[in-house]
Parts: structure tokens; C-alpha cells; sequence
């Protein structure tokens, strides 16, 4: 992370000069290109469905009307519940694993964890297609709640804890690589004169890298709410109908044979909210977490 | 009274309490708790259709909570996909949407995860109230029946406006090939699209009714018992027409579902679209046209006395959550009342013989003329649908089709028809 | 310290190492298995096991005129990649060049630069189909300012550019070595390694002249099929870039911070323009930062699946790709032998950037 504790926000007084003009006209035209969607969203979505009309696609809205909004939150309400069900234990819990992992590997080098850090790395690149099929079988090999005749009633598949499980898992190496970078900083020293003290592996962890370990936690916390509310891929095969999570549903409001535009972008709009909201807040860590994923940054 | 007496009457007095508990349980309110319906509803006249079942089913079972899972897309092609995931996953819903026949057989009941539902038919009486062909499409060499269709479908429909061809100066036509050497010209020289075709299925859903049309029905029945020859001079000739069909049509196909191009018609973009006849419930109920005057229908060309025909169906899964409920739901669905209720807004005809097909307030002109053709017309499977050649055929049919829309090579298309055919039927 | 610390160490992480043991590589193990089977859905329902068929998934795939779409969806993949990568690098690059001015609001641009990649890419291909509507979205925005409204097909076009024949591609392949072992030997050339430019430029002949016998083509015979670069991929590469430009353009700029103004003030000094300063000192340090960029963003486009569903639907294939593909040949048309064979083809391209790239970068971290 050598690069990346860079503080980004640094503003280095500008001298004016002529070519200055070209570089902010430059930016003022990127600006309004990323923002383009943003405004297709946000005016299709006031519009009530009569207005939705293609010859008038571009113009506002005649007057703001939130009746797409009550539509599109009808439909994805208990969606958008499953995703927070899901994503904020999964995102707890693969953030403590992280933790304890990075400061293992971080502050306890032992034998062969030269070989299986990168081996652990692997599981965060690989395409989810590869494990699908097998992953399916074992959801559905295990049995959460049997029935009295030696039959499953509920499994992992179909399931929110399945899902959680899966999520936490995946999340493994990415939260280890992040909590191990950022412990890698911690001087040795530190924990040095920790142990002279007798503190042993969770002493040492409980009263010296943990006090320390927010930011951390915050870049960690960011990364895994938003990777895992916009995953797709799991959210369509092995949620099930009741564990379904908003990405899946909107996707299946956007199939839907007669295109309710407002609607849809409404719906794009919720499902973008809580990920968008915690940029917006947090957008400074964000960047960190962004940049903690390619490894080196 | 003997102590052996005693108990043989106690016995018959719960025999016939549980029986009595029984017989009341199916009509009465004891079933309770959640019932997953599971379909590709979503839109249009089907989506209107399920809810008011599932509106009726409420009011006979106050205590069922009716939890309506549908998956986008038409013809059923993403909610295959994730039922087959939930299936694979061991966590079915309480009953699902599947097309009668092949989808029906060659997947679900192969596999072993349908419960026959002979017992239905059997206490209702519908072995009497249902078509035997109908029955036999649902049904396992054994006998078992394993679903409840709740309508008859037919594929091989063209849809237009007579005002709009009066006005282009077009008559519908009688053959495909009248429609590539005739129609087609005449209405592009109007600047008028011939003929609106969208998305995937669709294109496979007009193939179709190209092969019936071109190899007429004995031969297009053949072709899914081996008894017409995928590489043979007439299956050439299917390909070649279904080419020239192509070629009359709009160009952003993929773009379109079938609501979008079945729209074109009635916007006077497009003169034809064939598709099936819930496009008649999308023009009655969605639209609020007038059967005859905003819009009007033909066998699509060729197909005259032909009726390639699907049915949805229902069915029971092994380890459905709440088996109780979804036999309760079954037995409405399969009642006169229930296809009653449903068909007119779908745009399809009752399954059920029982049902009041002749009443004109429910089933108007379009109906009417359906149904004459459905008692006497040949009757042959759709493919687009489920009846024949479900699974893996039929997908690899569909990127043959996918192919062939873009290179429009006849030859490789049917070469590679024959490698799929012997591929998945052959010996 | 202490070694029952040591051995406590190693216990916290055993759970982790069992769990990945088994969902990464025990489930990959999984599939590459079920890969040589013949496996489908009326048989795995059944609780039966596959027929083992060796490679014929495999082959089928590479060579059947039933798979036509799967070798569509991978020349989709590698002209979306090569598209994607490009178009992130540049507006990255250049938006942090940009923003590197010492310039005014500067938090808010990046902010709105780096924005769309808080979005799920469902998010993004629901809002992009919408801008693609052949008759309004982009194609009438023109008409706004006055101008006629664009007449393009956007993700349904079904032009073609650069098409190719099928059986030339292990020619084509060859040809691809030999331009790399090329760029080497000038490299090892300008270090003046001459003995090892004069093994690599050796090598290069040789490959050169297997192409000019056609030796590749007929060491592994393939279909005569016409391919080419599908012109509908522009639109997927402009919803994708649109959300992971400003990702590439915060890698720049994090890279742009850590070279310190005294090294480009010295060069200033030397007399360098503005210009030279980018271009001598400034973008050979950012070398190393577009390596990780490619790799990244390579890896995103080579597995992209929810994007392409949600623009595409059904199978519009000339967008078409290896993951979609792989989903519906699973879970619609039940056959998981040939679903997992897809899916290990997948594996494979993903781990031949990512493999080396991990491999390298840990050595450098450990020296």
C-alpha cells in the first residue's frame, strides 16, 4: 500500500496560465459525459409513464412525480431487505476474518506462508463461473434443518445463509490481503515491547493492533458492502426465491415484457442508493479500498 | 361388545373422521401457511390472468399466502434457468409453470422430481373433462399424470390491421411464398416493415410456423419423430424460406420482446407479426382493441387447417414446501371456474372441456374462431414451446437460428440441424 | 516471538486456508471434473454420476459446428478486452493527468469521475440499455444542440470488423508469440544483452517461418468458420468503461502523487517542455501502474457476465460472452459437463494473466 498512503486531497496552489482554460473546458466536458446517465435517471424517474415518451426523452419532467419510486420500492422492498440481511453480516463477519488473518501473516511469518498467501490471493480473481456448478451441489448437500424422515427441509441453497457463507468465503482474500498490508506499516517494535510485556498472540492483537486497525476496518467495511450488494452472479443461482437479493430482482424489473422506463430507473436508482451513499460519505477510504485491490496499488 | 369389535369400530370411526377431515380439507379453509407459484408472468394479459387467479384462489383459502415468483422473460427463457438452478439446488417451489410436453417430460418427470397427480384427476373428474391428447402430452408410458394445464395455446398465428393492409394494398397471404414474392415487395415498397419479428425465441417461434407452413403438418410432425429427415431437399427448402421471411423483416430484432413487435402492427410500423395467441390477450386487455377491427388474425401462411398447438401447465414437485397448498391451488386451477377466470384474459382457450367456452361475454370472436379450430384441425407440437424437442435441442436449435440471423447461410444451418438431431435423438 | 504465539497464529488462520481449500480449489477440482464428463440435469437430479468422456467437451467446444456461439463469445471476449483496457487507460490516464494540475474543486471531480464504480453492473446495464434505445436515448441527444439524430444500432449491430477464418486462428496464435518474443529481443537488445536478443530473434524466425509453411494450421486443424470483431461490443465497452475509467484514472493518480515535483522541477530545469516532462519522466514510472491496470480491468472483462445479461437479454450474439454462455448452457439447457468445461476455459484465461501477475508481484514485495 506504499503508494496509496499517499494522501490524495493534497491541493498545490495554481499559478494562472492561458492553457489552464483547456484543461478545465477538458474536464467540464468528461464531467457532464459521466454525469449524463445520472440525469437520464434522475429525470425518467419523476416522470409518470404517459410522460415517458421517446421524442421527449432528454427534456425534465413536467412536474416531480414519485410514483415510479412507490412502484419500483413495491417491487423491490423485500429485496432490498435480503440485501441488507445479507450484506452486512457477511460483511462483518469477512472483515474480522480479515483482521485476524492479515495480522497473522502480517506479524507471525511462519513456514510456507510465502506459499499460501499467494494461493489464499488466488481465490479473489478466479471466475465464479468455475465454481458454480459443484458449489450448488454442496449448498444443497448440507443440511440446516432436517425433517423427521431423514429428508432435508432446509439447506444452504435457497438460502440467506448459504449466501452469507459464500460471500464471507470469497471475501476471505481480499479483506487478508488489505488488513495484512496495512499491519505490514506497523512497526515491528510495537509488538516488540508488547511481548516483552508477556502479551501473547491475543494480547498483543487486543491491546496493540486493534486500537489501531480503523481505517483499516473502514476500507475493509466499504469494499466488502459494496462487492457484495452489487454481486449478481450467486444473488441468480443459489439465492433461491426468498434470499433473492436487489440486484437479482432489478435485473428481473428490467426484463419485464412491458418496459416500464420510469419504473426501471427508479429501480436502478434504490438499488444504487446505499453503495452510492456510502461513497459519498466515505468516498475518501473508498478510493484506498479501491486501491488496496490491485495488491500494490 | 368384544374388545376386538370395539377396536374394529374405532378404527372405522377414525377412518371416516380423517376422511371426512380430508374431503373437508380440500375445499375448506384448513390449508394455510405460504404457497410459491412459480412462472414467467410478469406482463400483459398473463400477468393480469395470474393475478385474478391468484385473487380467487385467496378468496377460497383466506389463511394461503400466495407468494408470486415470476421470472422475467418470454416464452419462459430465464425462468428456466433459475428453476433449474433451484431444482439442482434441491429447493423447488410449491408448483410451477412448465409447458405440456417435452419440457415437461424429458426434464422433470425423466428425472424423477414430479409427483404424479392422478389423484386430482381421479376426485375431480377430469379424466373425463380433459382432451385424451392433452392428457397423453402430460403423461409418463405408465399412465401417471403429472401436471394441470390451464390453457391451449396456439403458435401458428399472424396478426394484422385490415385497415392498414386495405390502405397498403395487401391482402394476407395464403402461402410463405406468396408473402416473399408478393406481400413482401408490395409493403416495402410502402415503406412499411412486412413483417415484425424480436428477440430469440421469437425468431425460433416464427421458424416454425415457416416449417409447418412449408412441409405441412404430417412432415412437420416427423420432424420430431425421426420420420422426416433433417438433411432432406424439403427441410432445405424450410431454411431457404425462413431466409427470404427474415429478409422481410425489421432489422433490430434482438431489441424487441414480443410485446414490442406485436406494437408495430397495431402502430402501422409493421403489416404482420406471427406469434401466438396470447398476443390476442395483449391486444384485448393491454390495448383495448376490438377483436376484427383493431386487429385481425389468419393462420400464419400455409398452416390452414393446421394448429401447432402448447399448453402451460402446472405441476407438483417432490418436496414441494407446501404440498397441502399446492394441491389445493391444482385443483383450482384445473376447474372450469378457474380457466374461466383466466383464459379470456390471457388470450387463450381452456384446457377443461367443462369450461363455458361458449359463452360470448367471456370468449369473444377471437375465441370462438380458435376454438372451432382447435376441435378440428391437426393438431402438432410447438418447439418454441416446450411440446417438442425440449432441452438441449432446442437450445442448440436456438444458436443455429441466432447464427443463421446473422450470415443467412442455408447450407451450413441445416448441415449443422442434422449434427444436433443426431447429436441428441440419435442412436 | 513466542512460539505458542506462533502456533495460536497458525490455528487462526487454519479455517481460512481449510474454507478456501475447499470453495476455491476443492469446488474448482469440482468442476474440472465434471468437465470430462457427459453430466446433465435428468442424471444429476437422479443422483447419478457422469459418464467420463475425456476432452470431448473440450473439443466440441473448439471444433463443432454446434459451437459456433461459444467460439462467437470468445473472439467477443478478446476484442471486448483488448477495447475495454484501452478505453480505460486513456480516459484514466488522461483524467488523472487532468486532475494533476493543481486544480481548483479538485475533490469534486474525482469524485464524480470515480462514482459509477460504487454501482452494481446491473445498475449500470439497466441505465445504458435505456441510453441505447435505437430511436432516442444518445441517437437523438444530437438533435438537443441542433443536429440530426445519430443513426446507429449500438449493442444490435451486426457489423463485423477484421474477419477472420477459424482455421487460421492457430497460425493467428503463433503469429501473437512471435510478435512478443520480437518486442523482447529489441528489449534485450537496447540493455545490450546481445547473446539472449540473438536467441529470442532466432526463435522469432523459427516461429515465423512455421507460419509461412502453415504448420499451425495443420498441427491443429479446425473448422472453416467465418469470425471477425463485432462493432456491437463498442456499446458494452462504453457502459464498462464508463464505470471503471475512474478506478484506472485513481490508480494513475495515486501514481502521479508518489513522483515528487523535484524530480519533474529538475527536469524543467534541464529544459524539458511540459510535454517532455509527461513523456520522459512521468509515464515510464507509471509503467508498473499500467501493468496492474491491465491485469485488473483484463481480469473483469474476461469473467463479465451481469453487464451483458442486463443490455442483452436472451443471447444477442454478437455481444455475447463465455460467462452468459456458460449460465445458460448449465442451468437452461442442463448440461453441466460442457457448462464446466466453459467454465474452465474461463478459469484458464483468468489465470494465465493473473497467475504470473501474483507470482511476480509477491516476489518484488519479498526483495
Amino acid at each position: 500500500m506504499a503508494a496509496t498512503s499517499v494522501p490524495l486531497g493534497t491541493t498545490r496552489r495554481p499559478a494562472i496560465k492561458p492553457g489552464r482554460i483547456l484543461i478545465y473546458a477538458l474536464l467540464i466536458l468528461f464531467l457532464l459525459l459521466f454525469l449524463l446517465p445520472v440525469y437520464m435517471v434522475i429525470i425518467t424517474s419523476f416522470k409518470s409513464f404517459q410522460e415517458v415518451d421517446l421524442s421527449r426523452m432528454w427534456q425534465l419532467p413536467v412536474s416531480l412525480n414519485f410514483e415510479s419510486f412507490a412502484r419500483a420500492w413495491e417491487v423491490l422492498a423485500p429485496n432490498f431487505a435480503n440485501s441488507l440481511l445479507l450484506v452486512v453480516p457477511a460483511t462483518a463477519i469477512s472483515a474480522i476474518i480479515g483482521s485476524l488473518n492479515g495480522y497473522v501473516l502480517a506479524k507471525w511469518r511462519f513456514p510456507g506462508a510465502n506459499i499460501l498467501f499467494p494461493l489464499m490471493l488466488f481465490g479473489m480473481f478466479i471466475p465464479y463461473q468455475a465454481i458454480l456448478i459443484p458449489l450448488v451441489q454442496f449448498l444443497n448437500s448440507v443440511c440446516l434443518v432436517p425433517n423427521a424422515d431423514g429428508t432435508c427441509s432446509t439447506s444452504l441453497y435457497g438460502n440467506i445463509f448459504g449466501l452469507i457463507l459464500v460471500h464471507v468465503v470469497y471475501g476471505i482474500p481480499i479483506t487478508t490481503l488489505i488488513f495484512r498490508n496495512y499491519y505490514t506499516e506497523v512497526p515491528d517494535e510495537m509488538l516488540e515491547a508488547g511481548a516483552i510485556d508477556g502479551s501473547g498472540f491475543w494480547g498483543l492483537y487486543w491491546y496493540i493492533v486493534l486500537p489501531i486497525s480503523l481505517p483499516g476496518f473502514v476500507v475493509v467495511i466499504i469494499w466488502q458492502f459494496t462487492q457484495i450488494w452489487n454481486e449478481f452472479l450467486f444473488g441468480v443461482t443459489i439465492a433461491g426465491s426468498s434470499a433473492q437479493p436487489i440486484t437479482a430482482a432489478l435485473q428481473n424489473l428490467s426484463g419485464s415484457q412491458i418496459v416500464e422506463w420510469n419504473v426501471q430507473m427508479a429501480g436502478a436508482f434504490l438499488t444504487a442508493l446505499p453503495t452510492l451513499l456510502v461513497y459519498i460519505l466515505l468516498g475518501r477510504f473508498f478510493i484506498r479500498g479501491l486501491l488496496a485491490g490491485s495488491i500494490k496499488g | 361388545m368384544s374388545n376386538r369389535k370395539f377396536y374394529a369400530l374405532l378404527l372405522l370411526t377414525a377412518v371416516l373422521l380423517t376422511l371426512g377431515i380430508a374431503s373437508l380439507s380440500v375445499h375448506a379453509q384448513d390449508v394455510s401457511g405460504d404457497l410459491e407459484i412459480f412462472s414467467w408472468w410478469v406482463g400483459g394479459g398473463e400477468a393480469a390472468g395470474l393475478e385474478a387467479l391468484i385473487a380467487r384462489f385467496g378468496e377460497l383459502y383466506p389463511d394461503v399466502n400466495v407468494i408470486n415468483s415470476a421470472v422475467a422473460g418470454g416464452s419462459g427463457v430465464n425462468a428456466q434457468a433459475v428453476l433449474s438452478s433451484r431444482m439442482q439446488g434441491g429447493d423447488p417451489p410449491d408448483t410451477f409453470q412448465v409447458h405440456a410436453g417435452s419440457e415437461l417430460n424429458d426434464t422433470w418427470v425423466a428425472a424423477g422430481v414430479m409427483e404424479p397427480l392422478n389423484f386430482i384427476y381421479e376426485e375431480e373428474g377430469w379424466t373425463e373433462s380433459y382432451p385424451e391428447g392433452l392428457i397423453s402430452l402430460i403423461s409418463d408410458a405408465e399412465g401417471n399424470i403429472y401436471s394441470v394445464p390451464v390453457n391451449i395455446h396456439r403458435s401458428n398465428v399472424m396478426w394484422y390491421v385490415p385497415a392498414n393492409l386495405e390502405q397498403w394494398g395487401v391482402t394476407v397471404p395464403a402461402t410463405w411464398e406468396e408473402f416473399v414474392t408478393t406481400t413482401c415487395p408490395a409493403l416495402l415498397a410502402a415503406d412499411v416493415t412486412p413483417l415484425a419479428v424480436g428477440q430469440a425465441w421469437t425468431q425460433m417461434h416464427l421458424w416454425e410456423s415457416v416449417a409447418l407452413g412449408v412441409l405441412g403438418p404430417e412432415a412437420y410432425a416427423g420432424l420430431w419423430t425421426g420420420d422426416t429427415d433433417w438433411a432432406s431437399a424439403e427441410v432445405t427448402s424450410v431454411f431457404e424460406t425462413y431466409g427470404q421471411v427474415l429478409a422481410c423483416s425489421n432489422s433490430d430484432r434482438d431489441g424487441l420482446s414480443w410485446q414490442d413487435a406485436s406494437q408495430r402492427v397495431i402502430n402501422g410500423e409493421a403489416a404482420f407479426n406471427v406469434m401466438g395467441d396470447w398476443a390476442a390477450g395483449y391486444f384485448l386487455v393491454d390495448l383495448a382493441l376490438e377483436p376484427g377491427v383493431g386487429f385481425a388474425w389468419s393462420a400464419s401462411p400455409g398452416t390452414e387447417g393446421a394448429f401447432l398447438m402448447l399448453s402451460d401447465t402446472f405441476g407438483l414437485p417432490v418436496g414441494a414446501p407446501n404440498r397441502e397448498a399446492a394441491v389445493a391451488w391444482l385443483r383450482f386451477l384445473g376447474s372450469a371456474e378457474a380457466q374461466d377466470i383466466f383464459n379470456p384474459l390471457k388470450g387463450s382457450l381452456p384446457a377443461n372441456t367443462d369450461a363455458d367456452i361458449e359463452n360470448t361475454e367471456l370468449y369473444n370472436a377471437y375465441f370462438q374462431d380458435a376454438y372451432t379450430d382447435w376441435t378440428t384441425n391437426a393438431i402438432v407440437g410447438s418447439l418454441a414451446h416446450g411440446a417438442v424437442g425440449y432441452g438441449e435441442f432446442k437450445d442448440g436449435f436456438s444458436n443455429i437460428l441466432a447464427v443463421f440471423a446473422t450470415d443467412g447461410d442455408v447450407a451450413a444451418a441445416q448441415a449443422i440441424a442434422v449434427e444436433l438431431w443426431n447429436e441428441v435423438y440419435g442412436e | 516471538m513466542s512460539k505458542a504465539g506462533r502456533i495460536t497464529a497458525f490455528f487462526v488462520l487454519l479455517p481460512s486456508i481449510v474454507l478456501l481449500a475447499i470453495f476455491v480449489y476443492g469446488l474448482i477440482w469440482g468442476t474440472l471434473t465434471t468437465s470430462l464428463t457427459d453430466l446433465e440435469r435428468v442424471a444429476a437430479l437422479r443422483g447419478l454420476p457422469g459418464q467420463f468422456i475425456g476432452a470431448e467437451n473440450y473439443e466440441r467446444l473448439v471444433n463443432s459446428g454446434l459451437e459456433r456461439r461459444f467460439r462467437i463469445d470468445m473472439v467477443n471476449t478478446v476484442f471486448f478486452t483488448l477495447s475495454f483496457i484501452a478505453a480505460c487507460l486513456a480516459s484514466g490516464l488522461g483524467l488523472a493527468v487532468l486532475i494533476d494540475q493543481k486544480i481548483q474543486f479538485e475533490g469534486v471531480f474525482r469524485t464524480i469521475f470515480l462514482f459509477p464504480m460504487a454501482l452494481s453492473f446491473v445498475v449500470t446495464g439497466v441505465v445504458w440499455r435505456w441510453l441505447f434505445q435505437q430511436n432516442s436515448g444518445l441517437n437523438v441527444l444530437p438533435t438537443a444542440i441542433g443536429l440530426p439524430a445519430g443513426n446507429f444500432s449500438w449493442h444490435l449491430s451486426q457489423d463485423k470488423l477484421f474477419t477472420f477464418n477459424w482455421a487460421d486462428v492457430p497460425n493467428i496464435l503463433v503469429m501473437v508469440v512471435c510478435g512478443l518474443v520480437i518486442y523482447f529481443a529489441l528489449n534485450a537488445y537496447m540493455k545490450k544483452k546481445s547473446q539472449r536478443a540473438a536467441f529470442l530473434a532466432a526463435v522469432a524466425f523459427l516461429l515465423l517461418m512455421l507460419v509461412t509453411f502453415n504448420v499451425p494450421n495443420q498441427a491443429a486443424p479446425l473448422r472453416s468458420e467465418e469470425h471477425g470483431f463485432n462493432v456491437a461490443l463498442f456499446s458494452i465497452t462504453i457502459a464498462a468503461a464508463w464505470q471503471m475509467s475512474g478506478y484506472t484514472m485513481a490508480m494513475y493518480l495515486a501514481g502521479l502523487r508518489g513522483i515528487s515535483d523535484d524530480l519533474r522541477e529538475a527536469a524543467r530545469v534541464d529544459g524539458a517542455t511540459e510535454l517532455g516532462v509527461y513523456r520522459h519522466i512521468v509515464l515510464p514510472l507509471l509503467q508498473p501502474i499500467t501493468l496492474s491496470a491491465m491485469i485488473i480491468l483484463g481480469h473483469i472483462s474476461l469473467k463479465i457476465f451481469d453487464l451483458v445479461y442486463t443490455i442483452g437479454g436472451e443471447n444477442p450474439l454478437q455481444i455475447d460472452m463465455p460467462g452468459l454462455y456458460m449460465y445458460f448452457v448449465t442451468f437452461r439447457s442442463g448440461d453441466y459437463g460442457r457448462g464446466a468445461a466453459i467454465a474452465t476455459i474461463m478459469l484458464i484465461m483468468v489465470a494465465i494473466v493473473i497467475v504470473p501477475y501474483l507470482a511476480t508481484s509477491l516476489r518484488k514485495e519479498r526483495n
